[in-house]
């Protein structure tokens, strides 16, 4: 699938009508998305055939790009219910098979290593701080092959430094920055747009045991 | 949700070790077919908890589609197994990707907490005294 293709699919998605502000619902919009993932699988092969999680899925974006890349299994995790109900619609609606689970990814627990992927448009954490590295945190503990990340351009260095040394990565890297542009979604926000710098990472989980090592052997294979 | 998010899915309460795997009672499940992926399957095999999915399989009602034990590589993967209805490959595939659970409720093993499953989402929502500190 081309990328203007997946942008224009991701942009007939219903997004959020109430957004919660609690929870920093913003949603993930079509051209930050199709980039995200279409990175994730052209220069990675980290998205087709494989099993992806979406963590914070909100109205499922990030999700239903997965699906639309080929991902053989995605499961979208948000703490709302009106959120996922809003996802399972996005999904019904172009024929894709998503299972939705909700919990607070703080109190997730995924086993194995079955999960390759993760991808997750967390919560910055200016309303709730830290929320963003709990999120990476955990993403970095349920993903075998890579996690996939969006963080304010503005935090660079922090993320760096606590993905290496707090949540479990062997490698966090920029690949590329992108401009977030946020509609005036809440009464706080005083100018019409937020533009707002954010870096798109991946990161690369620590092997947990032999055979994640076996299977990043198994990666580099032809 | 489907059996394959059910194999890597745990409890995960304040005092409980593993919460792995999680029972799983079946008031609801449909089947939805998909196109299979034999190098999908192939990867993911060594990675399934294989007592996990045939006992989940069961429970979804569908008590033969998987045996208790594991078949060897060899019977998933022979020439032209993906093509028999009957096959061990095309049963794994169905079990983990074409079964859905619609309503029911999945159980910690050690603590019964259960967790409803309803329009196929399960709800791991914790209540405050229920999370670890």
């Amino acid at each position: 699938m081309k990328l203007k293709q997946l942008e224009g699919l991701l942009g007939g998605l219903t997004q959020f009508s109430n957004p919660k502000v609690e929870l920093e619902q913003y949603a993930t919009g079509p051209h930050i998305a199709s980039r995200m993932l279409y990175t994730a699988e052209n220069s990675f092969g980290d998205i087709t055939g494989k099993v992806v999680a979406d963590f914070g899925c909100g109205c499922g974006t990030l999700a239903v790009a997965s699906a639309l890349l080929d991902a053989e299994h995605v499961t979208g995790i948000d703490i709302d219910l009106q959120s996922l109900e809003l996802a399972q619609e996005n999904a019904d609606d172009l024929e894709l098979d998503i299972d939705l689970i909700q919990c607070d990814i703080k109190n997730l627990n995924l086993k194995g290593l079955l999960v390759d992927t993760v991808v997750m448009n967390p919560p910055f954490g200016t309303k709730r701080n830290g929320a963003d590295m709990e999120f990476l945190s955990m993403g970095l503990k349920a993903a075998s092959q890579a996690v996939y990340s969006l963080h304010k351009t503005s935090t660079r260095e922090y993320i760096k430094k606590a993905a290496l040394r707090n949540c479990n990565a062997l490698s966090a890297e920029v690949l590329c920055e992108l401009r977030y542009d946020l509609p005036q979604t809440y009464e706080f926000h005083k100018k019409k747009e937020v533009d707002v710098a954010v870096d798109l990472w991946r990161f690369v989980p620590r092997a947990r045991d032999e055979s994640t090592a076996e299977r990043h052997g198994n990666k580099m294979r032809p | 949700m489907r059996l394959l998010t059910h194999n890597f899915l745990a409890s995960n309460m304040k005092g409980v070790s593993t919460g792995y795997p999680l029972g799983l009672e079946v008031v609801k499940s449909t089947i939805k077919e998909v196109e299979l992926n034999a190098d999908f399957l192939r990867g993911i095999l060594p990675k399934l908890d294989w007592r996990a999915l045939a006992a989940a399989t069961s429970a979804a009602g569908y008590p033969d589609l998987l045996p208790a034990e594991q078949p060897s590589e060899a019977e998933f993967f022979a020439e032209g197994a993906a093509e028999f209805e009957d096959s061990p490959i095309r049963r794994l595939h169905r079990a983990l990707l074409e079964i859905h659970i619609d309503e029911g409720t999945l159980v910690c093993p050690e603590s019964g907490r259960t967790f409803p499953i309803q329009k196929g989402v399960p709800n791991m929502i914790l209540h405050e005294d229920e999370v670890r500190a």
